[in-house]
C-alpha cells in the first residue's frame, strides 16, 4: 500500500492515489494526504487505478475526506476503478455521495 | 592517567556494585582495588561458590569472574550466576591469562560476555564496565516499556472483553428464537461488527436488522447499542419499518464519528397479510427463495449504509413485497461473499449461486448447504459469517383473542378525539402516541395487539382509499403491489388537502368497560364490498375477526368498532 498526493499546477486539483490494498492500514497516510497544512484544493481526485482491494474501512476514510472537504458541498470524484473496487462502491451506494467514474 | 580516578569523580545514579571473583589474594586485592578507585562499590569472592552465594545475596551489577578456582569454577559459577538473574542483564566479565581459542570459547558458552587479561589495565577496565553499564541500563528500560506495553495490552483486552460481552449481549438478542427464523453469528463476525436482531410489533409484524458495523471492537459496540435501543423500542410501540429506519439513521449519524457506519438490511415480516417489507443499505442482495429454492426475487443495496446520509438525502422507503407461506428470505453479511480460500480466492456471489442451484428443489436444506459450501471453500469452518434466513410462516396463526383476561380495575369514562390534517398525515405516524395512550388502559393491555391492528387498519383505510384514493385492485400481483406502493409514497408526498379524524370513546360498564374507535376521513369512502381479492381489503376481514362490532358508516368514510371487556 502507498499514498501519493499531487496538487494540479494552478492548485485548484488535489489528486490522491492509492496503490494496493486500501484498507485500515491506509489510514494515517490517506488522511496526511489531505491534511496537510496549507492546501486549499477546490476539487479533489481520488485514483484508485493501481487498487485492488477496498474495505468498508476505506468507505469510512473516504467519507472522512468528504467530510473534510465540506461535506455536501464537497467536489470529489473516485475515477478509475477496478470492477471489484466498484462493486463494493456501489453496494454502499456511494455514487449518491461522490462522483464515481 | 586512568588511576587518578577517583570515587568522587562518579554520580551516584553511575555507581555500580561489582562482584570480584579471583582464588588468588593478590589478583583478587588488585582488581578490587581498581574497581573501587573507579568509584564503584566492590563485593569478594575467593571461588565459584562463594561468588554464587555473594550473587544471591548482594545482586551485584556486574560480575567479574576469575576461569580457574578450586571448589567451583568460573565457568560453573558464570551459569548458576545466569540462571539466578533470570530476565535481569547481569554481565559477566571473564578475568582470564588464558590464550587459547578454546578456553575462551568455554569461557563464552558458559555464559560470559567480555574477556579481561591480566595484567589489568585500568583505562580498558573502565571501558569494559561503563560499556556494561549503558548496556544494562538499555536493557532496564526495554524492560521497563515492556512492561508498560504489556500493562497496556493486558487492560485494552480487558476492555476488548467487555465491549465484546456488552455487544454479544446487545447484537444478538430479542425475538430470535421464533421457529420462523435460523441464523448463523459466528463469535467472530460478532465482534467484527455484526449485528443481528428481531422484535415484534404489538400487531404481530416481526421487524428484524441483521447490520454491519465498519471498525470493530469497541467502536462497534457503541454504535451498536443506540441502533439496538432505538430499534427495540419504537418497534414495542408499534411504529412502522420507515419511521425506525429515520430515527435509526438520525441517531447514527449524529452520535458515530464521520467514517463510522452500519451497512444494514431490515425487515418486517406480515404473516397475516401475506407481506414483506426490505430495505437495504449496503449489504449483499437479500435474496427471496420460491417453494422449490427457485430465486424470485433479489433486493440490492440502493441506499446508503445507516448513519452516512443526512436527513434530507435519507430515503428510509422500504421495497414492499408479496411472499407466500413457505418462501424464505435469505440474507448475510460481506463475510459470505468476501470469503477467501487458502488460494485467496473469492466465494463471491457466483458461489451463493451455485449453491442455489445444488439446492433446487430441497428448500429446507439450503441453509445449511450454503454453510456447508463455505467450509469446504475456506476448508474450516467459516468464521466471519452472518446468515440469516426467514420462511414465512402461515397466515393467521397468530390472530390474538379479542377476550384475553383482563385484570380488575376501575375503567374511566372519557373521549378523546384527534384530527390530523395533511402536513401532519404526511410528516408522521399517529398510531405509536394512539396505542400508548390506549395502553394506560389496564383492562387493554391485554388486548394491545389486536388493539394496535384495528388502529392500523382503520387508519391505513382512511389514509389509502379515502385520501390518496388508491385502488386495492392493483394489489393482484408482485408488481401490482410494488407500483401500489411506489404510488402511496408519491402521493403521500405531495398530499395537501384532507384530514383523518380518530376518536377514542371509552366508557365504563358494570362487569368492565367498552372502547370505540371510530375513524373518519375527508375522503369520498371505500368500498368495502370490493374486499375479496387474494391480498387487497383484507383490512377490513381482520378488523370484523378481531373486534365485537364493526359498522361502516355514510359513504363508508367512516368506520366504528367497539371492544369491549
Amino acid at each position: 500500500m502507498s499514498i501519493q498526493a499531487t496538487l494540479s499546477a494552478d492548485s485548484q486539483v488535489l489528486t490522491i492515489s492509492v496503490k494496493g490494498r486500501f484498507d485500515f492500514g491506509a489510514h494515517q497516510d490517506f488522511r496526511n494526504a489531505y491534511e496537510r497544512s496549507g492546501l486549499t484544493p477546490q476539487e479533489y481526485v481520488v485514483d484508485l487505478h493501481d487498487t485492488d482491494y477496498i474495505d468498508s474501512s476505506a468507505l469510512g476514510m473516504l467519507l472522512l475526506l468528504r467530510d473534510h472537504a465540506g461535506g455536501d458541498s464537497a467536489q470529489i470524484s473516485i475515477v478509475h476503478c477496478n470492477p471489484d473496487v466498484r462493486k463494493v462502491l456501489s453496494i454502499s451506494n456511494f455514487e449518491q455521495l461522490f462522483s464515481i467514474k | 592517567m586512568a588511576t587518578q580516578l577517583s570515587a568522587s569523580a562518579l554520580k551516584v545514579a553511575d555507581r555500580l556494585t561489582v562482584l570480584v571473583a579471583d582464588d588468588n589474594p593478590a589478583d583478587r586485592m588488585i582488581l578490587g582495588r581498581l574497581v573501587e578507585r573507579l568509584g564503584h562499590q566492590v563485593y569478594l569472592a575467593e571461588n565459584g561458590q562463594v561468588a554464587v552465594e555473594q550473587f544471591s545475596e548482594r545482586r551485584p551489577d556486574i560480575v567479574l569472574l576469575d576461569a580457574l578456582m578450586p571448589v567451583m569454577d568460573g565457568f560453573e559459577a558464570a551459569r548458576l550466576i545466569k540462571q539466578q538473574a533470570g530476565e535481569d542483564l547481569v554481565p559477566i566479565i571473564f578475568l582470564t591469562s588464558l590464550t587459547e581459542t578454546d578456553a575462551l570459547v568455554q569461557c563464552l558458552e558458559a555464559g560470559g560476555d567480555d574477556f579481561l587479561t591480566k595484567p589489568y589495565n585500568p583505562v580498558i577496565l573502565d571501558a569494559k564496565i561503563s560499556a556494561f553499564r549503558r548496556m544494562r541500563e538499555m536493557h532496564q528500560t526495554l524492560q521497563a516499556q515492556r512492561d508498560v506495553i504489556a500493562a497496556q495490552h493486558a487492560s485494552l483486552l480487558q476492555d476488548q472483553e467487555v465491549a465484546k460481552i456488552i455487544f454479544d449481549r446487545v447484537a444478538h438478542s430479542g425475538a430470535l428464537s421464533h421457529s420462523s427464523l435460523r441464523y448463523l453469528q459466528s463469535p467472530y463476525a460478532m465482534f467484527n461488527g455484526d449485528i443481528l436482531l428481531a422484535a415484534n410489533r404489538p400487531s404481530g409484524e416481526m421487524h428484524l436488522l441483521l447490520g454491519d458495523f465498519t471498525g470493530h471492537g469497541l467502536s462497534a459496540a457503541i454504535g451498536a447499542m443506540p441502533l439496538a435501543e432505538v430499534f427495540y423500542a419504537m418497534t414495542a410501540k408499534g411504529f412502522a419499518l420507515r419511521d425506525i429506519l429515520f430515527e435509526l439513521n438520525d441517531k447514527l449519524a449524529t452520535i458515530l464519528p464521520v467514517g463510522i457506519f452500519c451497512c444494514a438490511v431490515l425487515i418486517e415480516v406480515n404473516p397475516d397479510k401475506g407481506l414483506v417489507e426490505i430495505w437495504n443499505g449496503g449489504l449483499p442482495d437479500v435474496m427471496i427463495l420460491g417453494p422449490s429454492a427457485e430465486l424470485m426475487r433479489s433486493v440490492a443495496s440502493t441506499n446508503l449504509p445507516l448513519g452516512v446520509a443526512n436527513r434530507q438525502r435519507f430515503n428510509p422507503q422500504p421495497e414492499v413485497m408479496v411472499m407466500r407461506p413457505g418462501e424464505r428470505l435469505l440474507c448475510w453479511t460481506d463475510g459470505v461473499i468476501e470469503s477467501r480460500n487458502q488460494a485467496g480466492e473469492l466465494f463471491g456471489e457466483a458461489g451463493v449461486h451455485e449453491v442455489l442451484d445444488a439446492y433446487l428443489g430441497h428448500p429446507g436444506r439450503i441453509f445449511d448447504g450454503l454453510l456447508g459450501a463455505l467450509e469446504r471453500f475456506h476448508g474450516s469452518p467459516e468464521d466471519d459469517v452472518s446468515l440469516l434466513q426467514v420462511v414465512m410462516p402461515e397466515r393467521s396463526e397468530r390472530i390474538p383473542s379479542p377476550r384475553a383476561t383482563a385484570p380488575p380495575s376501575r375503567p374511566q369514562d372519557w373521549c378523546l378525539s384527534y384530527t390530523y390534517r395533511a402536513a401532519s398525515i404526511r410528516e408522521q405516524n399517529p398510531l405509536p402516541f394512539l396505542l400508548s395512550r390506549l395502553l394506560e388502559i389496564p383492562g387493554l393491555r391485554p388486548q394491545a395487539g389486536a388493539l394496535f391492528t384495528v388502529l392500523s387498519e382503520l387508519y391505513s383505510n382512511a389514509l389509502e382509499h379515502g385520501l390518496l384514493r388508491l385502488d386495492s385492485a392493483w394489489k393482484q400481483d408482485s408488481d401490482g403491489f410494488a407500483l401500489y406502493y411506489q404510488e402511496r409514497g408519491e402521493r403521500l408526498r405531495s398530499l395537501v388537502d384532507g384530514w383523518i379524524r380518530i376518536t377514542l370513546n371509552h366508557l365504563p360498564t358494570p362487569d368492565g368497560g367498552m372502547l370505540q374507535i371510530e375513524c373518519e376521513d375527508s375522503g369520498n369512502g371505500f368500498a368495502p364490498d370490493r374486499a375479496c381479492a387474494d391480498y387487497a381489503g383484507r383490512g377490513l376481514a381482520l378488523v370484523a375477526a378481531l373486534a365485537q362490532e364493526v359498522e361502516v358508516k355514510g359513504a363508508s368514510s367512516t368506520v366504528r368498532v367497539v371492544f369491549s371487556w
